[in-house]
């Protein structure tokens, strides 16, 4: 719950503004952008995600560094799963996408 | 996918320890509060208090949700689980909390509809989905995850969706601040200010602390560097006497926070007039209800619940390792009746809680390096499971 995931924007709904499709280390889900709609993201931007809502708009430095902490405090699994707990249903499957550089 | 494994600038950070001993006065002892659990949880796993001369000492303080939640708010919520036609939805953080009769997934072996989310968005998805069944989403945490509950709300009430409701128990870190530096036995030099809370509401709430109380601020990062950092800043400020709020965590928190959350927040809840913080007791206005407008969305306001407030056991010592009084091991219950597995008092029942953290943490191996060996390679280690999450 406290985790914050860095995600990259891939598309943005085109159905709702308000809603993109996220990729985080190879896994897309859609998350809620209604927390940035002050300045939306656009895709190819990152972003910090809190329980599936897009919060904060960052570099894609900082979401590697993020993403390699979360790794250190033993918190990577848990990132990735509730990456994967986001949406119940007619959501994207998983595919590889963009991936932090290596 | 493979992880860099090493932390940034490990030079950077020895030079960091090194200036944090050549700051701290040896005539005082510092006593510095991170507020926000999820530093507590880095300071242990990284082993920052090593870099640490034993003169600057850092108290954990009250920011992890899941600990500080009255075990009566986890009783209230479950009684609903037991209604028929109910699903209890919420974070997975919850689902091993104890209530008086069991923890939510003991509700869940017993049968009742207990299902783990990842997002209160996806709790609403639940109720679009079952529309035979109403759907409470128990709701925890500080503002990092409030505006998303309200934004959720205002989702459910433009829809019109009428089997959803939400269980808040949302906190607000400021009043908890400040009941710590009202209390007596409570003596601060400064805060290492939270990062994620910060990422919404900004740097000025905080303000008072510096201005009224003459105590710095940092608000930091989560890694090994930002924290060190955040201790030099405050060092430097208590070495030149002044206090003021300092934003370390640019890269992520801007001064005036994110104005769509707090819009959010603003539309949809409002301050209770008191809430009960485990381990602190009865703080005033330090908690967010569903205004009146969103009744229909309010399980407390659409339910009937008991309400009975559950006291934590007398031995569990909590408030005192909260207050920075105990060390969490000096806690009579510590590592024997009270365990990460067998949580008996608050700070014990997350891994952001500083005597889980205390517990799991404090007789591994540090993963940096003890000062003056710190350009040493071979000294880095990384956890077996945290490798094999890398791999």
């Amino acid at each position: 719950m406290c985790l914050a995931i860095p995600a990259k924007i891939v598309e943005l709904d085109s159905q709702n503004a308000l809603q993109a499709i996220v990729d985080v280390v190879g896994v897309r889900r859609r998350v809620d952008l209604g927390l940035l709609q002050d300045a939306p993201p656009v895709p190819g931007d990152w972003v910090l995600i809190h329980v599936g809502f897009a919060m904060s708009k960052i570099s894609e430095a900082d979401a590697e560094d993020q993403m390699r902490m979360l790794t250190m405090l033993g918190e990577a699994e848990a990132a990735m799963q509730e990456v994967r707990g986001y949406g119940l249903e007619n959501e994207p499957q998983d595919q590889s996408g963009p991936r932090l550089k290596q | 996918m493979k992880f860099v494994d090493e932390f940034r600038s490990p030079q950077l950070i020895a030079k960091t320890g090194e200036e944090i001993r050549r700051l701290a006065d040896p005539k005082r002892h510092y006593r510095i509060m991170e507020v926000c659990g999820g530093h507590t949880h880095a300071i242990y796993r990284f082993g920052l208090k090593d870099l640490l001369p034993s003169n600057v000492e850092l108290i954990h303080g009250p920011g992890c949700p899941v600990c500080v939640l009255p075990m009566g708010r986890i009783d209230d919520g479950l009684s609903l689980a037991a209604e028929p036609n109910f699903i209890f939805a919420a974070f997975g953080d919850m689902m091993r909390v104890p209530g008086t009769q069991g923890s939510p997934l003991e509700y869940k072996a017993r049968g009742m509809d207990v299902r783990i989310v990842y997002s209160p968005a996806d709790a609403l998805k639940l109720a679009r989905s079952n529309p035979e069944k109403h759907v409470m989403f128990f709701a925890i945490g500080f503002e990092t995850t409030a505006p998303s509950t309200a934004l959720t709300l205002m989702r459910a009430k433009a829809e019109g969706l009428r089997n959803f409701s939400v269980f808040c128990n949302h906190v607000t870190i400021i009043p908890a601040i400040r009941a710590i530096l009202d209390s007596p036995d409570m003596r601060l030099d400064g805060f290492v200010g939270p990062g994620h809370v910060s990422t919404v509401i900004g740097c000025r709430p905080y303000d008072w602390i510096a201005k009224d109380e003459g105590k710095p601020v940092v608000v930091s990062g989560f890694e090994p560097l930002d924290i060190l950092q955040s201790i030099v800043m405050l060092l430097r400020q208590l070495r030149s006497g002044k206090a003021k709020v300092e934003n370390q965590y640019k890269r992520v928190v801007l001064w005036e926070g994110n104005r769509a959350a707090l819009r959010a927040m603003a539309e949809v809840f409002e301050l209770r007039p008191y809430f009960e913080w485990r381990g602190l007791g009865f703080i005033s206005q330090s908690a967010l209800k569903i205004r009146a407008s969103y009744a229909e969305w309010d399980s407390e306001q659409r339910f009937s619940v008991p309400g009975v407030r559950v006291t934590d056991p007398k031995a569990a010592q909590c408030g005192e390792v909260l207050k920075g009084v105990l060390k969490p091991a000096q806690c009579k219950l510590f590592g024997r009746e009270c365990t990460p597995e067998q949580p008996v008092g608050a700070l014990m029942v997350s891994s952001e809680g500083s005597s889980a953290a205390y517990f799991n943490y404090e007789h591994r191996k540090p993963l940096l390096p003890k000062s003056g060996s710190a350009n040493r390679k071979s000294k880095w280690h990384m956890e077996p499971a945290a490798k094999r999450a890398a791999d």
